[in-house]
């Protein structure tokens, strides 16, 4: 009389095996953030609470950081509607004319939609007199296709004019080709490999590359169109048939940008947390800090996989990223920075 | 003896497009064997003298007719699809056909809205796991690649706002690339066309029309993909009425005739009374009653009915 419906042979080591990844699956996502989320935030009273510290002369940044470095998307984005329904003011604007300088510009990147933020760092990379190709190759290359199409219409919405267009806009050539391209894209999202195809298409990037005359027709074709499970497949073969990386090869005209930004494309495809640890090591490294870069890497990966980036970061440096970043930074923008990375008040 | 009125009647009543099922019922049903007989004989564009004696369907006609009769269930069937995958499909078929083809590639990626076009991707990577323009890519070379490829990419704004002056200088620099020879290799031209939005595109050839006193897709005769770009992006019922006629003509290639289908199924719910309204100012009498002289039997009805919808 038993309803229980189970299977007459099983293996238990593949079901333990299998319930193991599931677990670690869903444990992935929610441990890859770094920030700490307040878990019962009063929406109205943060509102109340940022107002307060907007209010008279000077402003109360430390209150800024503990509430706004300690919210999650959806929240921050109910503290703004909260705001705006209070106050009948845009909380965004209020905390632009009230902070100024690195501090301002991590806390008016952080407290926009994800989205938005894209949106505007991509029209700041496009404005920039030369223009910022490493973030616009960021953008469309990490994001999944369904989060870049988000990101366009923001742009859209955002600027009335499409990402592709004020990227073609500011662009020339062979350059111009590969970002449109690479903006342009809405990739296949399945996790199918045709590893014939893989193999022919690591050979014309080979044979593209050897060339002299650098063929770079195949190569956008391939790097901009494919989807990236086959990417990662054909730099794999690559690899196989030529003992070295394809970012290898493509390093031999340091002048050349568009050599750049194929190297910047393919890393950002293959190992997107690889490709931050080496941005926020080269952003502070040396004589002063890259902060643009840096607060660019820890506003827009704190609630996606900065701790994983933490990691590779105290593998390769020997010294924690919050430490190099204390160090490197100070003041409202060091503290705003630090509670992004995680740390506790 | 089969009436030489009834002979005309029949051969009316399969070549066209579709086929004239009420003529071949009232007609071909009521034949004795004889008569069946002296319209074989009688017909050697369709019945061929074979050896061994007697008139055999000619192969090639017996495929013609097969494509005549699915007229209507092709019809049926691509009216009933979801419009994406209508598109993707379509665009495809269109890969697979070759160069002759590659203008509905154009028409579907410039006539679509930017969320419709979108749709057709979406809907392409289901069907044949794959992107649009990975496939496009892979099987297009030399410069119509990199303008199909970034014609389809397109993700265009949709808004009204534009900046003018931009639209003047783009003009010029378009009227500049059609002057030096090979438009369709200039990176500049494929920038406008692929990037710009459809009302920044038409203030372009508003402007073109103002500097050198053409129509920018009269001067662009000698590049046709790139012609009918501009006639999707920038006079999309004029493109329209003009295929629509060109498969109506009599004896007309395949692939050609098969546009009546697509654009009015595509086109039937969006602006269809915009097409119909052009293509009597173009060609001086109805679509309707162009479709009435050159279709037959449910097909025609079904089209009709199409294109009455919305007045």
């Amino acid at each position: 009389m038993a309803t229980l419906v189970a299977p007459d042979q099983f293996s238990p080591v593949e079901d333990a095996e299998a319930l193991r990844k599931a677990c670690k699956e869903i444990s992935f996502a929610l441990t890859m953030a770094t920030i700490i989320v307040a878990k019962d935030a009063s929406v109205h009273e943060d509102a109340q609470a940022l107002r307060k510290a907007c209010q008279g002369w000077g402003t109360d940044e430390k209150a800024i950081i503990k509430i706004l470095g300690h919210r999650n998307a959806t929240q921050r984005k109910q503290i703004r509607q909260a705001y705006e329904e209070l106050y009948e003011e845009d909380l965004v604007k209020r905390l632009e004319s009230e902070l100024s300088g690195d501090f301002e510009r991590a806390v008016y990147r952080w407290i926009l939609d994800p989205a938005d933020r894209d949106a505007v760092l991509a029209n700041v990379a496009v404005k920039k007199a030369e223009l910022n190709y490493h973030v616009i190759i960021e953008i469309s290359c990490i994001l999944s296709p369904e989060e870049l199409l988000v990101v366009r219409r923001a742009y859209q919405s955002r600027f009335k004019r499409s990402l592709e267009e004020d990227v073609a806009a500011h662009t020339t050539g062979d350059l111009r080709q590969l970002l449109v391209a690479l903006v342009s894209a809405y990739r296949y999202d399945g996790h199918e490999v045709n590893e014939r195809l893989a193999k022919s298409e690591a050979e014309i990037l080979h044979d593209a590359i050897k060339d002299k005359a650098f063929n770079h027709e195949e190569v956008t074709r391939i790097l901009t169109t494919r989807s990236k499970t086959q990417l990662r497949a054909i730099f794999n073969r690559y690899k196989d048939e030529h003992d070295t990386s394809i970012t290898k090869n493509l390093s031999g005209d340091p002048r050349s940008d568009l050599q750049k930004a194929l190297r910047t494309a393919i890393r950002c495809i293959n190992d997107p947390k690889k490709y931050f640890e080496k941005l926020v090591r080269n952003a502070i490294k040396g004589v002063g800090t890259d902060d643009e870069a840096l607060t660019r890497v820890i506003v827009t990966r704190a609630e996606r996989d900065l701790t994983g980036i933490k990691e590779l970061y105290y593998l390769r440096n020997s010294v924690s990223l919050d430490h190099a970043v204390a160090k490197e930074t100070s003041g409202d923008y060091k503290a705003f920075l630090l509670a992004l990375l995680g740390k506790e008040d | 003896m089969a009436l030489p009125d009834e002979l005309e009647a029949l051969t009316n009543a399969f070549s066209g497009h579709g086929i004239h099922e009420q003529t071949l019922i009232s007609i071909l049903g009521k034949w004795h064997p004889e008569e069946r007989k002296s319209f074989r004989k009688g017909s050697p564009n369709l019945f061929i003298e074979d050896e061994r004696n007697f008139e055999r369907w000619d192969d090639h006609r017996v495929k013609l007719l097969k494509h005549e009769f699915m007229r209507f269930k092709n019809a049926v069937v691509l009216w009933t699809m979801h419009p994406w995958e209508r598109d993707a499909r379509l665009a495809k078929e269109a890969l697979k056909k070759g160069p002759q083809s590659y203008g509905i590639i154009i028409e579907i990626a410039c006539t679509r809205s930017a969320e419709e076009l979108l749709g057709a991707r979406r809907a392409y990577h289901s069907l044949f796991d794959h992107s649009m323009e990975e496939d496009v890519a892979q099987h297009i070379n030399g410069c119509e690649r990199k303008l199909l490829v970034a014609l389809v990419s397109a993700y265009r704004y949709e808004g009204s706002k534009f900046r003018d002056d931009a639209a003047k200088s783009e003009a010029e620099t378009l009227s500049n690339a059609i002057k030096n020879g090979k438009p369709i290799e200039d990176d500049e031209v494929i920038r406008i066309l692929a990037t710009r939005s459809k009302p920044h595109l038409q203030a372009i050839y508003k402007h073109y029309m103002e500097i050198s006193g053409q129509n920018i897709d009269e001067d662009l005769d000698a590049d046709l993909l790139l012609k009918e770009t501009v006639q999707c992006l920038c006079t999309p019922q004029q493109y329209f009425s003009k295929v629509l006629d060109m498969a109506m003509q009599k004896d007309v290639e395949k692939n050609t005739k098969k546009a009546l289908t697509r654009v009015i199924v595509t086109r039937a719910d969006t602006d269809m009374k915009e097409i119909k309204d052009e293509y009597h100012n173009q060609y001086g009498f109805s679509l309707s009653k162009k479709i009435e002289d050159t279709a037959h039997g449910n097909y025609k009805d079904f089209l009709l009915t199409l294109i009455a919808r919305g007045g």
